[in-house]
């Protein structure tokens, strides 16, 4: 009966959509603000049914409710409860139910967020982003219904996949979904201001905290990602250029790009058209990265052939969001208007250059990530792409793209000059080169990209340092205090990221750089050393979880004769879907990962075994979280809420002055 | 400078810098391409040792010995009609398991052994990677007949997802 409710309330929040499309469209292309005015509450409603049709689906994973078959195939009596409401979005339907989810609380909070922008503004947004959510709430219905019954009902469900039962994995899907919906906010700002025909700098004003916030949460997603597989795949590896995560982290690079030309269009009213132009290329990337991850097309071509009716859906639908955003772009971008003017050299040409840095960056992923797929979907040719491809084009886009984050806020808006900005960074280009020249040969190894590495992490730090400097220290030391205090908050928003950034170079540098490994046969009592510790192998023993049976390997480390801490890598078994997983076991220190991972057993009770020693790794993801850290920052930049606070008062003050 | 040159100028910067990139990727694509071969596919491909390929099939039952370090581990690959012997030193991945599909990237040596740096399974034990499945079926239409070059599709899938 509860699923069954679930399903209706799906079937109710698609018609709601569909109101909230149309009646608002149509309402703000006639001027009609009775159908203006359903956007809001219908957002509401819709927001109402879906959250019911998701309790609907989590109470039948926890009830174990095996006659429905998305429970049976992704959810098993013997999990914990908490993998069981996990395993809600553990797969294409339920990860679908999610998006749509989120995708209206997204709209919800636009509908309180908005209470100062124009009707048919807020109309349009909302009716742009009601146009989504049909289109999900139609896939869903029509080909991936979470709530289809198993008749006669399984005795017990096949149980979630072993690698996806893991707290990492509870959160990843959520945030990135967060931010890939989250970017449907600055796309349908777009659209709206295309429909519009009106784009200014208050546009890119109520844009930016939306924007920024997305990017937050795609940031943690895609973090979060890494993070998952560096300790749940068992490699050491943080990055794999793995499809699945080139999905994410393409609309990452393109938020990236947006937030940058967003600024250039509320600062100087330039970019204009490019900005959104990126902003449906951001939404449109995070809908393809939704499809190629959750559709299976990505594990197999051939997913293709055995729903053709999934995949043709969804790229009608693609097709349909990206052409019709795209000609409309066309048609309207025009009286959008270009923007202002800016020399050569100015602050406006550095954020050109970044923001074509980034695109290019994206365009190589998409590349690499799609070319195997449309090769063999043509019957052409059999090929796949690799690591080393990925970087080698990204080392070189990056280098660049780092040496103007350190001009790029020092440089003046509409022109700046060349002599100036170099007496400005002369001594932070000087020390970075030379610490970068110097640091590797004091650590005892030397190449051209550790030096590379660690020039850019403290290019970074030492000109953002500086420019900090010029700011706030006009008046000298004594002044520094009130001139701290002076600066907004936008301002530190950029001064973070851009630290995140340097720090993750520094996690980079050095883990790549100086990381040490041994895999090695090792009978119980043998000992490895690596880096200065010592590891002992004392045996494996039997270790039994809630739903899986595991080999646990016991090391002790220590260090000049002292035991530090004992180790536990496993090696699980899970009892529906036997698949063995490998559990490594890390010593997270914040200079140093010591990481153990069982390999098998090659008899006479001796196990292969992968120790690692890994300094600085997690600064990798520490450079993010201070970089959302800077979003944060920024997001909560006080004219976002006086600015929107002032929008209609615009007239009012108009006429005071005059 | 006018304003008018000045945007020429941008522009053309702009095309000089993604050329510069597009030139950079494709090279860096051309270099990076694997191709994916069942174990019939091998004797058709010219210059077969010089390449970094894929080779993906079943490993042979019985066929897996591993040497007293623990970590060289011999097996071979076979699509039921050619079996190819494999090298591969480190740990294998959990899916790892005679009679099951395997992707092995590396180079085949003079003496016909395939030197694998990299091996892949699957996360999935009713999974049989696309590329492989194809393989075997094309080694059997063949009847054991040298079957046509044609190089079939690996997609990249990370060491171990």
């Amino acid at each position: 009966m509860i699923p069954e409710i679930g399903h209706f309330a799906l079937i109710l929040a698609l018609g709601v959509a569909l109101v909230q499309t149309i009646l608002p469209l149509v309402g703000a292309a006639r001027g009609i603000p009775s159908w203006m005015a359903v956007a809001r509450p219908a957002a509401r409603a819709q927001c109402v049914f879906l959250l019911i049709a998701f309790m609907a689906l989590t109470y039948a994973f926890i009830a174990n409710d095996f006659s429905v078959l998305y429970v049976a195939s992704n959810s098993n009596s013997a999990m914990p409860w908490y993998y069981r409401v996990t395993a809600v979005w553990g797969a294409h339907e339920g990860s679908l139910l999610l998006w749509v989810l989120i995708l209206s609380a997204w709209m919800v909070a636009v509908t309180f967020f908005s209470r100062s922008l124009p009707q048919d503004f807020v109309a349009r947004v909302l009716g742009v982003m009601g146009f989504i959510s049909i289109g999900f709430l139609l896939f869903m219905l029509l080909t991936s219904n979470p709530f289809q019954r198993l008749l006669p009902a399984a005795a017990e469900g096949r149980e979630l996949n072993p690698l996806l039962q893991d707290l990492g994995l509870i959160i990843h899907p959520p945030m990135l979904y967060m931010g890939y919906v989250g970017l449907s906010v600055a796309f349908s700002f777009a659209i709206a201001a295309l429909l519009g025909g009106k784009l200014d700098s208050a546009w890119a004003r109520w844009s930016r905290p939306w924007t920024t916030v997305a990017w937050i949460f795609l940031t943690f997603g895609v973090m979060l990602g890494s993070w998952w597989a560096y300790y749940e795949l068992g490699w050491g590896g943080w990055w794999f250029w793995d499809p699945v995560e080139n999905a994410s982290f393409m609309p990452w690079l393109v938020a990236t790009a947006l937030i940058h030309s967003l600024a250039v269009t509320e600062k100087r009213g330039g970019f204009k058209s490019w900005t959104v132009l990126l902003a449906i290329m951001a939404f449109s990337l995070s809908l393809l990265g939704t499809f190629l991850v959750r559709s299976g097309v990505l594990t197999s071509v051939h997913a293709f052939a055995t729903d053709p009716e999934r995949g043709l859906f969804i790229l009608i639908f693609l097709v349909l969001v990206v052409g019709l955003s795209l000609a409309l772009y066309a048609w309207r971008a025009q009286r959008v208007g270009l923007g202002g003017d800016f020399e050569l050299v100015s602050r406006e040409s550095m954020l050109l250059g970044n923001n074509v840095l980034l695109m290019v960056a994206a365009a190589s992923v998409l590349l690499g990530t799609l070319y195997p797929l449309i090769v063999d979907a043509l019957g052409l040719g059999k090929i796949s792409v690799g690591p080393p491809y990925f970087n080698a084009v990204f080392i070189p886009l990056m280098v660049p793209l780092i040496f103007l984050m350190g001009i790029g806020p020092v440089a003046r808006w509409k022109q700046a000059s060349i002599p100036d900005l170099v007496t400005r960074l002369r001594w932070a280009l000087l020390v970075s080169v030379v610490t970068a020249l110097l640091l590797p040969v004091l650590l005892g190894t030397w190449t051209i990209m550790i030096s590379l590495g660690f020039f850019m992490a403290f290019w970074i730090i030492l000109s953002s340092l500086k420019n900090l400097w010029d700011v706030a220290g006009r008046n000298g030391l004594s002044g520094l205090a009130q001139g701290l205090l002076n600066i907004p908050r936008g301002y530190y928003g950029m001064f973070f990221a851009h630290l995140g950034v340097a720090l993750f170079a520094l996690g980079v540098c050095i883990s790549g750089g100086y990381s040490l490994e041994k895999e090695q046969r090792m009978e119980p009592s043998e000992s490895v050393e690596l880096a200065g510790y010592e590891f002992r192998f004392d045996g494996v023993q039997d270790v039994a979880g809630p739903n899986y049976q595991a080999k646990e390997g016991v090391v002790v480390v220590s260090k000049a004769g002292k035991e530090l801490l004992t180790m536990r890598p496993q090696k699980r078994v899970y009892l529906v879907q036997k698949n063995p997983t490998t559990e490594a076991d890390i010593d997270a220190g914040l200079f140093r990962h010591l990481y153990v991972a069982l390999g098998e057993p090659v008899g006479n009770e001796a196990w292969s075994l992968r120790v690692y020693y890994k300094p600085f790794v997690q600064w990798i993801w520490m450079g993010p979280l201070v970089m959302m850290l800077g979003g944060f920052i920024a997001a909560t930049d006080r004219r976002y809420r006086l600015a929107t606070r002032q929008v209609p008062d615009q007239g009012a003050a108009a006429v005071a002055r005059g | 400078m006018t304003p008018r040159r000045r945007r020429l100028m941008i522009v053309l910067l702009i095309l000089l810098a993604v050329g510069v990139a597009a030139a950079l990727t494709l090279n860096a694509f051309r270099g990076n391409l694997v191709f994916f071969y069942g174990p019939s596919q091998l004797a058709g491909v010219e210059k077969v040792h010089e390449r970094n390929l894929r080779l993906g099939g079943l490993v042979e039952q019985g066929s897996v010995k591993r040497e007293d370090d623990g970590l060289t581990v011999h097996f071979n690959v076979t699509d039921n009609v050619t079996t190819v012997p494999v090298t591969y030193k480190g740990i294998l991945p959990d899916l790892f398991r005679e009679g099951q599909g395997v992707v092995a990237q590396g180079r085949l040596n003079a003496g016909g052994e395939f030197m694998a740096e990299e091996v892949l399974a699957k996360h999935d034990e009713n999974y049989m990677p696309p590329e492989v499945a194809a393989a075997l079926k094309q080694a059997s239409e063949a009847g054991g007949k040298t079957p046509q070059f044609t190089g079939t599709l690996m997609m990249q899938g990370g060491s171990n997802k």
